[in-house]
Order: C-alpha cells, then sequence, then structure tokens
C-alpha cells in the first residue's frame, strides 16, 4: 500500500480524527480535570498520558468487542466495570514502580474512571464499530489528550519550577512564576491552548450563547 | 487527621474548593454554567448525591474493604455504589416526589459521571477521614462546587448581553478564563481556616 492510499484508508482517517481535528481536549472538551490538576510536571503528564492512553485502548477494544453482548440498557454500567478493571490495574502498576509519582498523583489515577475520554470514545464509536477501528479510534483520541498534557506540562514546570523531569533548566537569577504551578495558572493556560488550537485547526467558532 | 468536621466543611467550600484548587468536575461545571437556574439545581443535586455516596463509601470501605485487605478493589466498588446509589435516587423521586423529580431529576443520570461524586471518596479513602469528617466533606464540596458553577454561570450571563468575546475564545474558552479569574479571587479566602 502506498502512502497516498494509507492516507485516505478508513483506519487512518479514524485515527487522525481523534488525533488532531477532534483534539479531545480542546475540541471535545473531555478530560479536562486531569488536564489541568496533573500538567504542572512533566513526569506526572508522561505518567498520566501513559496510564489513559492504556485504559481508553484496552477498554474501547474490549467494548467493540463485547458490542453484540452488552444489553443496551445496561450500558453504562458495564463501560464503567471494564474501566475501573483496567484503571485499578494502572494504579497497581504506578503503586509497585512509581511510588513517588503515585503519591504526586493521588487520586486522579482512580479519577480516569470518570474521565470523559473513557466513556466518551466508548460511547460514541466503540459501541458501534470493530474492535481494530476502536483501537484506533481510542489511540487517536487518547494520543490528543497526552500530547495536550505535555504540551501544558513543559510550559508550567519550566515557568513554574524552573526545571524540566526534575533538572534545573532556568538561568540563575531567575524567579519561579509561582501562579503558573497553581490551579489558576492551569486555567488561563488551557485558554490560551484552547484558542490557538481553534484557530490553527480553523475550526468553525461557537455560536453565542444565549 | 485531626481535623474538626467544621473546619473541613469550610474549608471544602471555600479555600480548597474542589472545582477551583482541586480542578475535578470541570465538564459538568462546563456545560452546566450557562445558566444561572440550571447551575444551582445541579449544584443542589450533587450535593444531595455526595451526602448519599460518601458515608455510604466509608461504611464499605471501612467495614468491609478493609477487615478484608481488598482495598484494591476499591475503585470498583465506589463506582458501583455511586452508579447504584444515583439510579435508586431518581427512581424514588420519580415515584414519591414527582414535582421534585421534574424539577431536577434531569440532572441524576449525568451525575455519575461527576467526577467529583467519585473524588469525594476516592479523598476520604486517601485521607482517612472519619466518619463525620466525610460526611461535612462530602456536603462542604457539593456546595463548593455548586457555588463556584453558579457564580460562573452568572457571570457567563451578564458576559453573552455583552458578546464582545473573540470568536475562537467563545464557549469554553472564555468560561476557562472566568474560571481562572475566579480562582485567583477565591485564594483571598485562603488563611481563613487551615488543613494539612
Amino acid at each position: 500500500m502506498n502512502l497516498r492510499a494509507i492516507r485516505y484508508s478508513r483506519p487512518w482517517r479514524v485515527f487522525i480524527a481523534g488525533f488532531f481535528k477532534e483534539n479531545a481536549v480542546a475540541y471535545q472538551l473531555l478530560g479536562l480535570c486531569s488536564v489541568l490538576a496533573v500538567s504542572n510536571k512533566l513526569e506526572n503528564s508522561l505518567a498520566m498520558g501513559a496510564g489513559v492512553t492504556f485504559v481508553v485502548t484496552i477498554s474501547s477494544t474490549l467494548i467493540a468487542l463485547l458490542r453484540r453482548l452488552i444489553p443496551d440498557q445496561y450500558r453504562m454500567i458495564t463501560y464503567m466495570i471494564v474501566t475501573s478493571t483496567f484503571v485499578i490495574i494502572v494504579d497497581q502498576v504506578l503503586k509497585a514502580l512509581f511510588p513517588p509519582v503515585s503519591a504526586q498523583l493521588g487520586p486522579y489515577v482512580g479519577l480516569i474512571i470518570t474521565n470523559c475520554i473513557v466513556m466518551g470514545r466508548q460511547e460514541a464509536f466503540a459501541i458501534k464499530n470493530g474492535a481494530w477501528l476502536s483501537f484506533l479510534d481510542g489511540l487517536g483520541s487518547a494520543l490528543s489528550y497526552t500530547y495536550t498534557l505535555i504540551f501544558l506540562a513543559v510550559i508550567r514546570e519550566v515557568l513554574g519550577f524552573g526545571t524540566l523531569l526534575g533538572f534545573k533548566v532556568t538561568p540563575a537569577g531567575f524567579e519561579n512564576w509561582v501562579v503558573i504551578t497553581m490551579a489558576q495558572g492551569a486555567w488561563f493556560l488551557l485558554a490560551i491552548f484552547y484558542w490557538v488550537f481553534r484557530r490553527a485547526a480553523r475550526l468553525r467558532p461557537v455560536a453565542e450563547e444565549a | 487527621m485531626t481535623l474538626h468536621p467544621l473546619v473541613i466543611l469550610i474549608a471544602a467550600v471555600f479555600t480548597h474548593n474542589i472545582a477551583l484548587t482541586y480542578l475535578i468536575g470541570l465538564c459538568p461545571m462546563l456545560a452546566m454554567s450557562r445558566r444561572v437556574d440550571v447551575a444551582v439545581g445541579m449544584g443542589v443535586a450533587v450535593t444531595f448525591v455526595l451526602a448519599l455516596t460518601a458515608p455510604l463509601n466509608w461504611a464499605i470501605y471501612h467495614f468491609v474493604l478493609l477487615p478484608t485487605h481488598s482495598e484494591v478493589v476499591a475503585f470498583l466498588v465506589f463506582i458501583i455504589v455511586i452508579a447504584s446509589a444515583v439510579q435508586l435516587v431518581e427512581m424514588l423521586t420519580a415515584r414519591f416526589f414527582p414535582a421534585l423529580h421534574s424539577s431536577f431529576g434531569v440532572f441524576l443520570p449525568l451525575i455519575t459521571v461527576n467526577c467529583a461524586i467519585l473524588a469525594v471518596s476516592l479523598f476520604m479513602a486517601l485521607r482517612d477521614y472519619t466518619f463525620w469528617q466525610t460526611v461535612t466533606f462530602a456536603i462542604g464540596s457539593g456546595l463548593g462546587w455548586g457555588l463556584a458553577t453558579a457564580i460562573i454561570a452568572g457571570i457567563r450571563e451578564r458576559l453573552a448581553l455583552v458578546g464582545d468575546v473573540p470568536a475562537d475564545l467563545r464557549g469554553a474558552g472564555i468560561t476557562m478564563v472566568i474560571a481562572g479569574i475566579l480562582a485567583l479571587a477565591f485564594i483571598g479566602f485562603s488563611g481563613m481556616v487551615s488543613v494539612q
């Protein structure tokens, strides 16, 4: 298959839609809590991004495989049980291998269960499509979440702590910008990201609400 | 933890607001802050469900999970308890209080996926709260979330009258800026009570 054929194939379009144009954070407005809360350090963001990617891809694939067996009225509870099981795995792995990161993330690992990206992709895509496409769809959305997280974390850690992954990167005499590491700074930075992203992706402006 | 439950209540509403300081429950906050009455209704519903599920989860955590050393499945148990409690409340209000159900029942199904509900149970387990600390923390968190959402809704209602927001920042974008400014204002409360 040449490059052109790949670009116009269904799996590629499914993946790239989630990855760029329908950015989980700026377009679908999903998963905001954890984006704002853990993006103050790059280390935490990488752990969180990896955890969410694992949970979204695996649970979307599983839901797609089980989609004919799930009764319609019990969809939500099925999503939650499947998701919580994988979140428990992520939590245990983090606790065992990276105890400091696990301590810093605290409740936000458990909150992957209610991270809207997970249920959003299951409800919007996995319940209606095959396993391979659902895997790609989940991967695209999860990676868009991850790069948003990394983008915010790099800015916040460098400006707020003067470090990157724990190493000092700013020159001596640099005054740490404390507000950017706090919730308040996160809001403004995400608003700027949202603005720039929507302009860059040429999304239609949101209609003025009444 | 030997904090007085009332201190925790005040901290949860003002100084350690769950939405503005811990950044939890933001998706519904952005979605529900278009109109003040909707925001208040959602705030009441969240407070009610929190006051019900957090003590319930506290009891299950301390009387079932800890004695049997099965804290590993805590996430799974919490979310099932929350989902069933919400379902139960919805059915009960629909059956016995139809008027109440028609005014705030529409918010109930949405609450299961409101991460503030699960977060309060997780914080309760992480911080080893006692029963009364859990109760006041749950009520305070619900009130704090409702307060923040209602204030943002009020600002958005006024802003919609002016309508001078840059096109690409409309909707969620400007709400983030409002929430940031509100969070800055809430710093003013810090020092009122001290926790941790």
